[in-house]
This record gives structure tokens, C-alpha cells and sequence, in this order.
């Protein structure tokens, strides 16, 4: 087992690939990060990116029909385990203990049929070995971590009677309950209200704090993003098409689809008289041209960029990274310099 | 000088669902109170923005304003004409002029018709689809025409509409929806959530054209929804609603620089900006608790189990108040109206930060 340095999480060339009837979709091709102790790593990308295959890919749960290619490691406390192609005994003892995960719908992680408090006590004692009395402490303790009110009462409470974001909380709680390395978190935030989501960002960054651990957060929202991630990687058609930290994504994009994002975004602190969409629809992953991706869509758009996919490659800065032909020309530019604010392009 | 007269005008809309019981009987046990006792205006050429969380009523409000559901008491009027009373003819006519676009673009489209029929159909139900241009009065022009009209105006090519909405994105068919609801040149449009179900890169697109639509055809627009970023951009007045009830109006402007209402200033405060700087600096305001059932709301104020001011700033004699008195909508010195009995109290922490920070 080689040791890692900072990192906890290493993932080199991840390829995710599917069967389907009209042939073969790529849904993740080719994705590499590191994600360091105490770090928030965000990604970032819309529907049909790629990004949450990914991030299930990592946690392996893909269902038999994917195959995956290329290589997870776990850092863990002991060196690095390569988790694909792990067996399920492997996984189940890193899932929980080493990287624990929140999903979008808090229904589908927690059992109906029992209590909330039994359930975090259950994840406890899964890789602990302690008395159900001290477990059920625990779980109290916990629930009052992720500001759940009147503690002692909550623990004995089912799913259902909780609303949506309290049993998000209990995910949580369930969550941080074993001190994890890794926190991997794949839209906590999307199915709720906003209220409700302040309060569950907040619990998240309780959960961080609390346990140390690092975090994976993964979300279509921009905002959120910007509120909680050190780091950020973009996604589009399956591939990481920018990496860099929060800042330089927010205020130097160096892609034009990041470029793209950030100006179709109305924003609640000004008053924007036109947005800047992005014309046309993200491209099918089941035979993918050859070339960038986001090539019909880009303003910048070359006889380069359909005949070569440009690789992810060092900007001026460094650690910054974009997938990008002419990355250098996007220095300074807003994205209404590139993207018009149209409403009638509809180019499909 | 004339005064401008709303469009549409609501006074004191209710709506209850009853709860029933599961005895032999099934009788009704309670109500839930969806809508309690709106009342707004919208002005012509204007886009009014309905805004609040789930479960706040504003879908519910939409739906009985075109009588998609029936009202439990109140008063809609249309360009002076009572809606809630009107017989079925008589509303079949007049809903030509309020239309509809609703929030899933999945389910508001049969699946079984291409764009051509889906467009066309509203015009064929009034009467207003002439097969060929012979037939039709001089100056109207054939059915064909007036679709292939609608597909332009919203964005899509004369080819797109033979094609069935599987074969669309969201984005599209979204548009599709939009020129369903423009056919009979309607004067008020309501949007229930229009873009809630799309990618924000699409939302943008649909948003101009909404935007493009207004000018060129001088539509007034009731717009309901949740994102408080996306009715910042759209709206020219904005109607908070809580559990039921407005809770704050006021100018798009006037709401985002002072709301007054302590639910309105912590919705402002939970919405994320896509600004790290920015969003790291602001101080939040997290409500507790979570939004009471509406099968038994709250005595009173119904925001008072939540409201941060209730909780750490009010006296026991006023907390009795706002248990006891329900508040009502008037302006305490803001310049617009909340309905909150201490409104006129500091405004709270969280929100004059974000504002000094911005240099307000």
C-alpha cells in the first residue's frame, strides 16, 4: 500500500461506460482529481454531465450493467486501497466508516420502518463495537449536532414523521456518525426548499467541521457551489472540462461552457436586463463525435475544435485547468463579450 | 389624468381542500386552508411575481384564478367581469384572453399529438382553426399559418412542428407550451414555475423569450415561483406568500433593497449568489423549525412559529399579539406593505449586512 500524501480520495482516468439499445453511452470519459484532507471539491455541470455517474462510479454503485474503467483510491488511515473492483465486503467496510455518503432524496437512504434514532445507532454499531445505550447517545448527540430540535424526543421518531428536511438532517447525522474521512455529498440540497436548503448547508458544514472529514459536493447549482467549495470541477459530456478553485472558476473562467453558465444565471443582487443562454442542448453520449463536445454550441467554435477534443491543460495559473483550444483568448472576457442574449436560438 | 386599471383583480380569495376522515361516512374532519384571504392586482403590461416555498398556496392561487379549480370565497375580476360566478359559456369565452403555461413540460403535452396539433389545438376548440385560406375570413388567415406563426414566435422551425414532444428537449418543449397559451392572443398569461424543470443554460433562453414576448405582444404576466432569483429578473411587483397569505408586496426593487417582512428578508437571506466573495461574507438568517401543516395552521400570525423576531426579539405582550391578531397588510413606513404587527422594528442584522456590503 503506497502512501498518498494529502490526498484522501485519488481518482485517475474514470470511465464509465453503458450498453444501451442504440449503442454504447459514455457516460463518464475519462475524469481524474485528488481530493485533499479538509478540502470541499465541487462539481458542477447540468443534466446529462456526467457527474453524478461519477460520483456513484466512486462509491460503487453503478448498477451490473455499467463498466467502469480506471482507478479510486481510498487514502484511509491505513494507505491506499484501490476501491474498483473492490468486492462488496471491501466496499461495505469503507462505505460508512471511510466515505459516507448523502444523496438527493433522504427517502430513499433512510428505512421506513424504523425509528431514526435506531438507524443512526445501526451505522454506529455497524463499525463500532459499542452497547446499544451508548449508541442511542450517540444518536441523540448527533441529531443535536445537525440542529435537529428536541433531541430526545426526534430519536424515537420514523422517517415519515419527520418533514423533508429534518430527515435530510438525519442522512446527515447518519452521515457524520462515524467519523469519516471522505463525505460525498450528490445534491443534498436540490429537492428542497431554500430555507430548508440554508439549513442543510449549514448542517453539512457542521458535519465537515465536526468530523474533519473531506468532502465531495456535487450539485447543478452554482450558488451552492459558491458558498461551499475550496475547489471546483466543471463537467460537461462527461468529461472535467475546468478545474480550478473557487475563485478562479467564479471570476476568471477559462472555458467557454463555464463562461456560458455564469451568464445565463439570473443573480438575486442585480438586476440583469438580458440573460445569456447557451443556444442548443447538451450532445448525446452514446456515439459522441469526435472533437470538443461543446463545440456546436461555442461561440468560439473553430475547425480545430471539431477535428481535435482539446485535452485538459494548464492556464496561465497554475492548478488551473481548462479543456479548452483557445483558453488563453478567454482572459478577462464576461461572458456577455461571448455569449449573446438571445431568445429564439434554438438550435437542437 | 387617468388611473391605470388593473387587469386582473383579486379580493379576499379563499380555497380549502377538505380533509376526510376514514370512517363509513367519510366526513370531513378539517380543511386544508391552501389559500386564505389573497387579494392582489395585476396592471396591464406588467409582470406580477408570485413567490414562496412549498406549500405556500401560489400554485393553488393560479389554478382557482382560471377556475381550473373552483374558489371556496372570493372575488377574481377580469377587466371588470366576476369570475367566480360567471356560467361555463361565458368563461369559455373569456378564457381566450387568460392562459395558462405550466411547470412541467413532461406533462403538459399530450404525448400522442406532434407541435403542429398541440399548438393548434386551443385554436380548434374556440372555433378558430379555418382549414384553408378560402374559408377563412379575408383578413384571418388559415389555421396552418397562424401554427407555423406561433412555432417563429417562439423559436422553433416549421419542420420542428411535426415532431412529438419526446423528440424535444425540455427547453422546446417548454416553447411549445408557451405557443399552446399564446394561440388565442390571450392578454394575461399565467406561469406556473415555467422554468423550475429546466437547466439553468435553457432557463436563460426561455426567460428572454418570455421577455420578448411581453414587449411585442403586450401581455400581462402572473408569474408563479419558488426561485427568488428568477423572479428578481422577471418581475416588476412581487407578492410574498406564506402558508397561505401574502405576507409582503412591493416593486422587484423596493423587496430585494428593504423587505420588511422577517419571512421575506430570510428567503432573501437563504438564496445562495453565485459569488464566492460575496456569498461568504453575507450573514444568514436560518429559520427553525420547519412550515407548520396546513390542516392546522398557526393562531395568528402563522409565521410566528418560525420567525426569528418572535423568537429573540418580542416581548411577552407583544409574542401574545402575534398569537392572538392576525396582521395585516399595511405599510409600515417601508413604503410598502407586510403583513407583520413589528415590521417597523430594526430591520434584522443579516439583511442590513447584505445591504451595507452592496454599498446601499
Amino acid at each position: 500500500m503506497t502512501a498518498m500524501g494529502d490526498a484522501v480520495l485519488e481518482v485517475a482516468d474514470l470511465r464509465v461506460e453503458f450498453r444501451t439499445d442504440e449503442g454504447r453511452a459514455q457516460a463518464v470519459r475519462g475524469v481524474n482529481y485528488q481530493l485533499h484532507r479538509g478540502e470541499v471539491l465541487g462539481i458542477v455541470g447540468e443534466s446529462g454531465s456526467g457527474k453524478s455517474v461519477a460520483s456513484l462510479a466512486v462509491m460503487g454503485l453503478l448498477p451490473g450493467s455499467a463498466r467502469v474503467f480506471g482507478s479510486v483510491r481510498f487514502g484511509g488511515r491505513s494507505g491506499g486501497t484501490e476501491l474498483l473492483g473492490a468486492s462488496d465486503s471491501e466496499f461495505s467496510r469503507v462505505r460508512g466508516q471511510g466515505i459516507s455518503m448523502i444523496f438527493q432524496d433522504p427517502m430513499s437512504s433512510l428505512n421506513p420502518v424504523y425509528t431514526v434514532g435506531y438507524q443512526i445507532a445501526e451505522a454506529i454499531r455497524a463499525h463500532h463495537d459499542v452497547s446499544r445505550a451508548a449508541a442511542r447517545k450517540q444518536a441523540m448527540e448527533l441529531l443535536e449536532a445537525v440542529s435537529i430540535p428536541n433531541p430526545t424526543e426526534r430519536v424515537d421518531n420514523y422517517p415519515h414523521e419527520l418533514s423533508g428536511g429534518m430527515r435530510q438532517r438525519v442522512v446527515i447525522a447518519i452521515a457524520m456518525a462515524n467519523r469519516p474521512e471522505v463525505i460525498i455529498a450528490d445534491e443534498p440540497t436540490t429537492a428542497l426548499d431554500v430555507t430548508v436548503q440554508a439549513q442543510i448547508l449549514e448542517a453539512l458544514r457542521t458535519a465537515k467541521v465536526q468530523t474533519g472529514a473531506a468532502m465531495l459536493l456535487i450539485t447543478h447549482d452554482l450558488g451552492v457551489i459558491a458558498g461551499q467549495a475550496d475547489r471546483v470541477l466543471v463537467m460537461y459530456a462527461g468529461r472535467v472540462v475546468e478545474a480550478g478553485t473557487v475563485e478562479e472558476i467564479f471570476y476568471t473562467p477559462r472555458m467557454p461552457y463555464t463562461l456560458g453558465l455564469l451568464g445565463s444565471q439570473p443573480r438575486l443582487d442585480e438586476r440583469r436586463t438580458r440573460l445569456h443562454p447557451i443556444s442548443g442542448v447538451p450532445p448525446s453520449v452514446i456515439d459522441l463525435p469526435s472533437g470538443c463536445p461543446f463545440a456546436p454550441r461555442c461561440p468560439l467554435a473553430a475547425p480545430v475544435c471539431e477535428a481535435e477534443e482539446p485535452p485538459l491543460a494548464a492556464t496561465s495559473s497554475n492548478g488551473h485547468l481548462s479543456a479548452c483550444h483557445f483558453s488563453d483568448q478567454l482572459a478577462g472576457l464576461e461572458p456577455g463579450d461571448l455569449f449573446r442574449p438571445l431568445s429564439r436560438d434554438t438550435a437542437s | 389624468m387617468t388611473v391605470l386599471q388593473p387587469v386582473l383583480s383579486v379580493r379576499n380569495l379563499v380555497k380549502h381542500f377538505p380533509v376526510r376522515g376514514r370512517g363509513l361516512l367519510r366526513r370531513r374532519v378539517s380543511d386544508v386552508h391552501a389559500v386564505c384571504d389573497v387579494s392582489f392586482d395585476l396592471y396591464p403590461h406588467e409582470t406580477l411575481g408570485l413567490v414562496g416555498e412549498s406549500g405556500c398556496g401560489k400554485t393553488t392561487t393560479a389554478r382557482v384564478l382560471l377556475n381550473l379549480q373552483p374558489a371556496t370565497a372570493g372575488h377574481i375580476r377580469y377587466q371588470g367581469t366576476e369570475l367566480t360566478s360567471l356560467p361555463r359559456k361565458a368563461m369559455q369565452r373569456l378564457r381566450r384572453e387568460l392562459q395558462i403555461v405550466f411547470q412541467d413540460p413532461y406533462a403538459a403535452l399530450d404525448p400522442r399529438l406532434p407541435a403542429n396539433e398541440i399548438i393548434a389545438e386551443p385554436l380548434r376548440i374556440h372555433g378558430l382553426y379555418s382549414p384553408s385560406a378560402s374559408d377563412s375570413i379575408a383578413s384571418d388567415s388559415c389555421g396552418r399559418d397562424k401554427v407555423r406563426e406561433l412555432l417563429a414566435l417562439v423559436g422553433l422551425k416549421p419542420e420542428h412542428g411535426n415532431r412529438f414532444p419526446h423528440e424535444f428537449s425540455g427547453g422546446q418543449r417548454q416553447r411549445i407550451g408557451i405557443a399552446r397559451a399564446l394561440a388565442l392572443r390571450p392578454k394575461v398569461l399565467i406561469l406556473d414555475e415555467p422554468v423550475s424543470a429546466l437547466d439553468v443554460s435553457v432557463q436563460a433562453g426561455v426567460l428572454n423569450l418570455l421577455a420578448d414576448l411581453q414587449a411585442q405582444l403586450g401581455l400581462s404576466y402572473l408569474f408563479v415561483s419558488h426561485d427568488l432569483s428568477v423572479v428578481r429578473h422577471v418581475a416588476d411587483r412581487i407578492a410574498v406568500m406564506y402558508l397561505g397569505r401574502i405576507v409582503e408586496t412591493g416593486t422587484s426593487d423596493e423587496l430585494f433593497s428593504a423587505p420588511a417582512h422577517p419571512y421575506t428578508q430570510a428567503l432573501i437571506s437563504a438564496i445562495p449568489l453565485p459569488d464566492p466573495r460575496k456569498e461568504r461574507a453575507r450573514e444568514r438568517i436560518i429559520l427553525t423549525g420547519d412550515v407548520p401543516n396546513p390542516a392546522n395552521p398557526p393562531s395568528g400570525c402563522r409565521f410566528r412559529t418560525r420567525c426569528p423576531l418572535f423568537t429573540a426579539q418580542l416581548t411577552d405582550p407583544q409574542r401574545h399579539r402575534c398569537t392572538t391578531e392576525i396582521p395585516p397588510l399595511t405599510d409600515h413606513g417601508h413604503g410598502h406593505p407586510a403583513a407583520c404587527h413589528y415590521a417597523d422594528l430594526p430591520s434584522l442584522s443579516a439583511v442590513r449586512a447584505l445591504r451595507e456590503r452592496e454599498g446601499r
